[in-house]
């Protein structure tokens, strides 16, 4: 039997439940909830279009000059801890000289931006600035550092959430692009 | 120099804050006059130092200080100086200094103005706005520093003010919003004074009616123009379109109509004491989860720029400790509390009654829909939902209209017991109302909507009956009353112009070439010329059109160069119950033009009703009750 005060005390506590609930409804959203795009639905499927300005001259650019050729595309930003241990990666990758690699710089600030390419070197073709988050959501970016594959025709043939290692460089990337070939 | 100062100001502000918290909660717990003084003290302080860093960044900005990270991303040598200062909380860091400066000053005024009320509660009151402000402050200086220093690299010129911001509506907007949301802090902590003492009776309802009224009319004021804003910057002539920052505003501006009701209620027949306090600690945690939606990065809107993920952490923090401790506060205490409740019968506590389930239905279904989607994705693994108009339009508008018709009855009703032939004459007003709204759409366009049909009886029955019964009661009319007869008639009059607005406008797409016209409900629209002029910091094509002969506007497209931005700049023309509404799209190969030509019939009366509404909450509580302390509250309470 409960009593009547425990009752109406308990009554009186689901209002903690209700804040609760929301609070936890925003914490998935924030942990990137709403802005997922399944990896697996993404594939396959055309670049986004956007139109956005590149990070050094500030020119702007679009989708279709990802066309023509494959690229790997980074998405990172200065405030990103795990970016900065996969730029040494991102730096081999482009020294290979196998693929063209393209960044996009991800709500970042454009001075912190160029900074960090100065102190840590710009193995980028060119870096392409999403200071919103809109085109993130159009890739459905959970955060920064994720990476993309795109095929000559614009198509995205894989993505990597996280900071690319050699293992997967070599054991997942790699072999996709002698495919492409 | 001057951005360090600004950020120790800021720091020094913070100490203030927690000097505030503890000398108001140990003085309200051990009734001391001399801690409570010192706390009135330190709130004074906090708001001298938070408002002169406040006039520090605006220096900033004036002076074009760009080895300010904050300053080179909101600003522009081009930018004209009245923009440069709205930039100043035209970004996540400097609207929360503005925010906490809101704060700052909701306790300096409280502080000052409340010396009439027991000193317990006094200090708790302080003690929790106190206990506020030292969390969003905690969050400015850390996590969040607008005067943050951009060395070595410092650039030559700053990346602009977002070229959406650049309006006039939008330097006001946010400040109005911010007043509005802090404003209910005062309210969470009457609530949690109230259930710290025990005192949850007439006389606490009497003393926190003020305040939330003026943080209602406040909020009304900035969701007024918010929606003003998105009907002529945004270029399509949309005025609300349910989204969720949108959502963010709306929900503790309903709580907030709620609460100013319920504490109606409580203050006059000492009824729904739990309810109100209830109501008044969620009311600032939905302003709280406002600033969390807007300002953390978790939305992709037109109002969420550019903020990095991390900070939005530290608010949903400072969102749970928080509501999270008023809500505990109320599990623990409110069981204790008795209302008394003597007589059920057709009353105006019955009425307040039926407002507040309204408002929480309404409450529960647009934060429903607002967080829906988000939960949505994580359920199923990252399926897309969108909550479109349709939901909201579906729940709103019948709660809406369930609401107007008992609002009609409120002038009315009496506390107690109404006796029925009072309500006598309401059928006929409202059948005269039901009349007129039946006849009204064969003059205004020949055609018939249902929905708009009850809207617009609905409007019409509670402008009839308030205005009977402010002739009636003529002569002996008291502030309290006039300002709840005025804020009725504002809503009737929003009301309307929804019901109105929504349906009666005609909009039609084109591609005109120079000197072709369109025809729109018998008026027409010629294109004159495109000429493409440039202004300070923007390039534009202005288009010449004449109206009916005698009318002419000129909507634009303009480019911002420095942010690589297009907008939209229509012409409104506002002429006898309609507004006029071109834009100007984009050039064609063939040397035509998209434009688009709409007319909105009592469209401005949606924001006119507004603004009765708000400036009637604080006619509401100028009303002389609330300035003086009552005999009887003299006698029950004395100050130590």
């Amino acid at each position: 039997m409960i009593s009547n005060t425990l009752r109406l005390r308990l009554l009186f506590a689901l209002p903690i439940v209700g804040i609760g609930v929301v609070i936890f409804i925003l914490a998935i959203g924030l942990r990137g909830g709403n802005h997922t795009v399944h990896p697996s639905t993404l594939i396959a499927k055309p670049f986004p279009s956007f139109e956005a300005p590149k990070l050094i001259d500030n020119e702007l650019t679009n989708h279709e000059e990802l066309l023509g050729e494959a690229r790997l595309i980074n998405v990172w930003a200065s405030w990103c801890v795990a970016c900065r241990s996969e730029h040494a990666v991102i730096q081999d990758i482009a020294a290979f000289n196998l693929i063209s690699v393209v960044g996009i710089n991800y709500k970042d600030q454009r001075v912190d931006a160029l900074d960090w390419l100065t102190e840590l070197g710009n193995p980028y073709d060119y870096t392409i600035v999403d200071l919103d988050g809109t085109l993130g959501v159009d890739l459905g970016v959970y955060g920064a550092p994720e990476t993309f594959l795109v095929d000559s025709k614009g198509y995205i043939r894989y993505k990597h959430i996280g900071a690319l290692t050699d293992k997967v460089w070599e054991g997942e990337i790699l072999p996709l692009i002698e495919d492409l070939d | 120099m001057i951005p360090e100062l600004g950020h120790l100001l800021a720091i020094f502000g913070w100490t203030a804050a927690l000097g505030v918290l503890v000398s108001g909660f140990w003085g309200g717990y051990r009734h001391s006059e001399a801690w409570v003084a010192l706390s009135i003290r330190l709130a004074k302080l906090q708001f001298v130092v938070l408002a002169s860093s406040f006039v520090l960044l605006i220096v900033s900005f004036l002076h074009d200080d760009f080895s300010v990270l904050y300053v080179a991303n909101n600003s522009n040598q081009l930018l004209p100086w009245y923009y440069k200062i709205s930039a100043v909380w035209g970004a996540h860091e400097g609207s929360f200094l503005l925010w906490t400066l809101v704060a700052a000053t909701w306790t300096h005024l409280v502080a000052n103005r409340a010396q009439h009320i027991p000193l317990d509660i006094h200090g708790y009151v302080l003690g929790s706005l106190g206990f506020i402000n030292f969390l969003f402050l905690a969050f400015l200086i850390t996590a969040s520093n607008p005067f943050e220093r951009l060395v070595p690299n410092t650039p030559i010129n700053g990346v602009d003010l977002n070229p959406l911001l650049q309006d006039f509506a939008l330097i006001i907007h946010p400040p109005m919003l911010y007043i509005g949301y802090v404003g209910f802090a005062v309210a969470f902590s009457f609530g949690v004074a109230g259930l710290l003492t025990g005192k949850l009776d007439s006389a606490w309802a009497r003393w926190l009616r003020p305040w939330v009224n003026y943080a209602w009319a406040f909020l009304t004021v900035g969701i007024a123009l918010g929606s003003w804003w998105a009907y002529y910057e945004l270029g399509w002539g949309g005025w609300w379109f349910w989204d969720p920052v949108e959502n963010a505003s709306l929900l503790p501006w309903l709580a907030g109509a709620a609460l100013i009701h319920s504490l109606a209620a409580t203050e006059k027949r000492g009824a729904y004491k739990n309810w109100t306090v209830l109501l008044a600690i969620l009311t600032f945690s939905l302003s709280l989860v406002g600033a969390f939606l807007v300002r953390s990065g978790i939305l992709t809107s037109v109002h969420a720029f550019a903020v990095d993920a991390q900070r939005g952490l530290v608010l949903l923090g400072i969102l749970t400790v928080v509501s999270g401790a008023g809500l505990i506060l109320f599990a623990l205490r409110a069981s204790t509390l008795r209302s008394r409740l003597e007589y059920w019968g057709i009353s105006r506590e019955l009425l307040l009654l039926i407002n507040n389930v309204l408002l929480t239905i309404t409450v529960a279904t647009v934060l429903l829909g607002t967080l829906y989607p988000i939960g949505y994705e994580w359920f199923t693994d990252g399926e897309k939902i969108s909550i479109g108009s349709q939901y909201f339009n579906a729940f709103f508008i019948p709660i809406m209209l369930v609401l107007s018709f008992f609002l009609a009855l409120a002038p009315i009703s009496q506390w107690k017991t109404t006796p029925l032939k009072k309500f006598q004459k309401c059928f006929v007003f409202l059948g005269f109302a039901a009349l007129v709204a039946l006849i009204l759409p064969w003059v205004l366009a020949n055609t018939f909507y249902v929905g708009a049909t009850i809207g617009i009886a609905l409007g019409l029955f509670v402008l009839i009956t308030h205005v009977n019964s402010l002739l009636k009661r003529r002569k002996s009319l008291h502030l309290g009353f006039v300002g709840m007869c005025i804020a009725h008639l504002g809503f009737a009059i929003a009301l309307i112009g929804v019901a109105v607005t929504s349906v009666y406008s005609y909009s039609v797409d084109g591609r005109l070439a120079i000197g072709d016209s369109l025809d729109v409900s018998g008026r027409s629209y010629e294109l004159q010329s495109v000429q493409t002029i440039e202004a300070r910091n923007y390039l534009a094509e202005r288009a010449e059109f004449v109206v009916g002969n005698r009318i002419t506007v000129y909507p634009e497209r303009r480019f911002y160069p420095i942010r690589a931005m297009q907008t939209t700049e229509a012409a409104i023309r506002p002429v006898l119950f309609r507004d006029l509404y071109v834009t100007l799209g984009k050039p064609m190969d063939n040397g035509t033009w998209g434009v688009r030509i709409q007319e909105k019939l009592l469209i401005r009366w949606v924001w006119f009703g507004a603004l009765i509404m708000a400036i009637a909450a604080v006619l509401a509580c100028s009303d002389k009750r609330y300035r003086r302390l009552s005999k009887r509250d003299l006698s029950q309470y004395s100050r130590t």
